[in-house]
């Protein structure tokens, strides 16, 4: 996706925008909480839609569809030490891939990003596979999120607990 | 097993405790399907979901899949997900509108009432005795019946009917419906699907399980300042019942009365839902309806399948002996659409895979699924509050909401189905 005519700076922002996708896979795989959530604008919506990517989440279920201070709950749940679904954390690693990138017209980048997630908590092991869309804003020399829409391949099946941060 | 098919579970469940093998015996769970999933009322869906002539969506009775359809006429039909043909599935849709199955495989074209309309190549089956059309239709769920508007199916010919059944639970499902403005609910909102590593028994039971709030839920009452916790405190006025026949409640309204506030049980105040308040004072009168906001929503679990959570609704689903499906989804009050939305926003943080509640009751389950496999002491004890346990003005069983009567009688309801 073509972001600007200068591939210079097209470059660059691929770059960078790779670089904060890869932080906040690292953040979570790392239970970083606070990391993470310092990641947000004050405006951030965190969705993770069901059944499907069409969905209307003002009204149907999501898995989560969290505003900014629904996203601070759950970070101060994981904090708590009895979020038991996270207590012990699950072993993460997620590897991202398929970056591509364009800049809006109110000059948010969009960011796509395809993952997969192995993990490991006391059930067994699970790999989970998700299309994520971000909406980043530019904050000093990098960015924040004010939006990340994880759409689970298989977010129509039934699913087990998923408590980590997607 | 005796040879005539008889079980006896008098050295496995007993007054106040039950064996750990109840919960992880394969064989057992075969039998469970035979003798409580395709033999008692099951919960099947609500007629809500399906608006119009010729909607249809998939639903199941215990691992099989139904298809619970509203035939041309406007009859809600359940049928067999089957082709009496070969068994080919005749839909692998989860839900649309459509006035005939076709099955893939040859071609046969059924109604959505379940009869077979057609063959494929019909002169191959002309002159054939058994290629009798009318004996060749979609299986139906022999017995389906509503109360107010929930949809049971029973695959036994005979048995109680679903009044008999539901008993004294119903009243529960009325005071759900009370709550709406035109007194009814609806499901609109989808489901959340959350799968668990666990028996179904240990779902049951965990609904009406009034113990466990106060610690498995503590991490999000305490960041939350959510004041669910003290309903299920020791001091807490809040009651368990057994209505019979499986069916049991955590009743609230004690304490609701008690704090005498309207949409206290919802967490949220008059003034914030003035649209609701007007219309319930429309319909029911100020007295009454300002009595329905201060009671709430039943905490319900009407045997085996159907959990009112106050504002959710979860259909609990057996796929094997360690696996479960609850499917969730947000209550929704005819004419109350700031309540709903409330109710949508709230259902989300709390259930399903990532909830805030659920995902720690899923994990408690998992855990007791491993844990009932160690061997001593064999047994799980379910004798708390048995000996300050007492008959309402109904004659139902009840006691202190973190008792485990609702427990205890769950299991009086699934011995006597199991031997019967």
């Amino acid at each position: 996706m073509l972001m600007t005519e200068d591939r210079l700076e097209n470059l660059t922002l691929h770059h960078s925008v790779s670089q904060f996708i890869y932080m906040e896979a690292r953040l979570q795989d790392d239970h970083q909480y606070d990391d993470w959530e310092s990641l947000w604008t004050d405006d951030g919506v965190y969705w993770v839609p069901a059944n499907g990517v069409d969905i209307d989440p003002e009204k149907e279920m999501s898995i989560i569809y969290d505003n900014r201070s629904r996203i601070a709950l759950r970070v101060r749940q994981l904090h708590t030490g009895r979020r038991y679904a996270q207590e012990p954390a699950s072993s993460l690693r997620r590897t991202v891939s398929n970056i591509e990138m364009r800049v809006l017209d109110n000059g948010e980048i969009e960011a796509f990003s395809n993952a997969m997630i192995f993990e490991s908590n006391l059930r067994g092991e699970f790999v989970w596979a998700t299309r994520n869309i971000y909406r980043l804003r530019k904050a000093g020399n990098s960015f924040k999120m004010a939006k990340k829409t994880v759409i689970l391949v298989n977010n129509d099946k039934a699913l087990y607990t998923l408590a980590f941060l997607v | 097993m005796s040879a005539n098919g008889h079980l006896d579970f008098g050295d496995r469940i007993q007054t106040n405790r039950v064996h750990g093998s109840l919960y992880y015996d394969e064989q057992l769970f075969q039998e469970e399907l035979e003798r409580i999933w395709y033999k008692t009322w099951v919960y099947v869906g609500h007629e809500s979901e399906l608006p119009n002539n010729n909607d249809f969506i998939m639903k199941s009775i215990g691992p099989q899949p139904v298809i619970m359809v509203r035939d041309k006429n406007g009859d809600i039909q359940l049928l067999q997900n089957r082709c009496p043909h070969r068994g080919n599935q005749v839909c692998v849709r989860e839900k649309g509108n459509a006035k005939l199955f076709t099955c893939p495989y040859h071609s046969w074209t059924f109604a959505n009432s379940g009869e077979l309309m057609g063959f494929a190549f019909p002169e191959g089956y002309e002159g054939h005795e058994t290629a009798d059309k009318s004996k060749l239709g979609l299986a139906k769920v022999p017995r389906v019946a509503s109360y107010r508007g929930f949809v049971f199916g029973s695959m036994a010919e005979e048995g109680p009917s679903l009044e008999e059944h539901l008993g004294g639970a119903a009243e529960m499902l009325d005071r759900l419906c009370l709550t709406s403005p035109e007194g009814e609910i609806e499901i609109t909102a989808g489901f959340l699907q959350h799968k668990t590593r666990s028996n179904w028994k240990f779902l049951v039971e965990n609904e009406t399980d009034g113990y466990h709030p106060a610690f498995v839920h503590s991490s999000i009452f305490g960041v939350a300042d959510s004041g669910i916790g003290n309903l299920y405190s020791n001091k807490s006025t809040a009651l368990a019942r057994d209505y019979g026949n499986g069916h049991t409640e955590i009743d609230l309204r004690p304490e609701f009365r008690k704090a005498d506030v309207p949409l206290q049980w919802f967490g949220t105040t008059a003034e914030r839902l003035p649209d609701y308040v007007a219309a319930m004072n429309a319909a029911y009168g100020e007295t009454h309806a300002r009595e329905i906001m201060v009671d709430g929503t039943p905490h319900a679990m009407i045997y085996p399948n159907l959990f009112i959570a106050e504002i959710q609704l979860f259909v609990i689903q057996p796929v094997a002996v360690n696996e479960t499906v609850q499917h969730v989804t947000a209550l929704q009050f005819k004419g109350a659409p700031d309540l709903n939305r409330r109710m949508r926003q709230q259902t989300m943080g709390s259930v399903g895979p990532a909830g805030f509640l659920l995902a720690d009751d899923s994990e408690m389950y998992e855990r007791t699924q491993r844990g009932v496999q160690s061997k001593n002491p064999e047994w799980l004890f379910l004798g708390r509050g048995e000996q300050r346990e007492f008959r309402d003005e109904d004659g139902f069983r009840v006691s202190h909401a973190t008792d485990e009567t609702p427990s205890r009688g769950i299991w009086r309801h699934y011995r006597s189905l199991m031997e019967a």
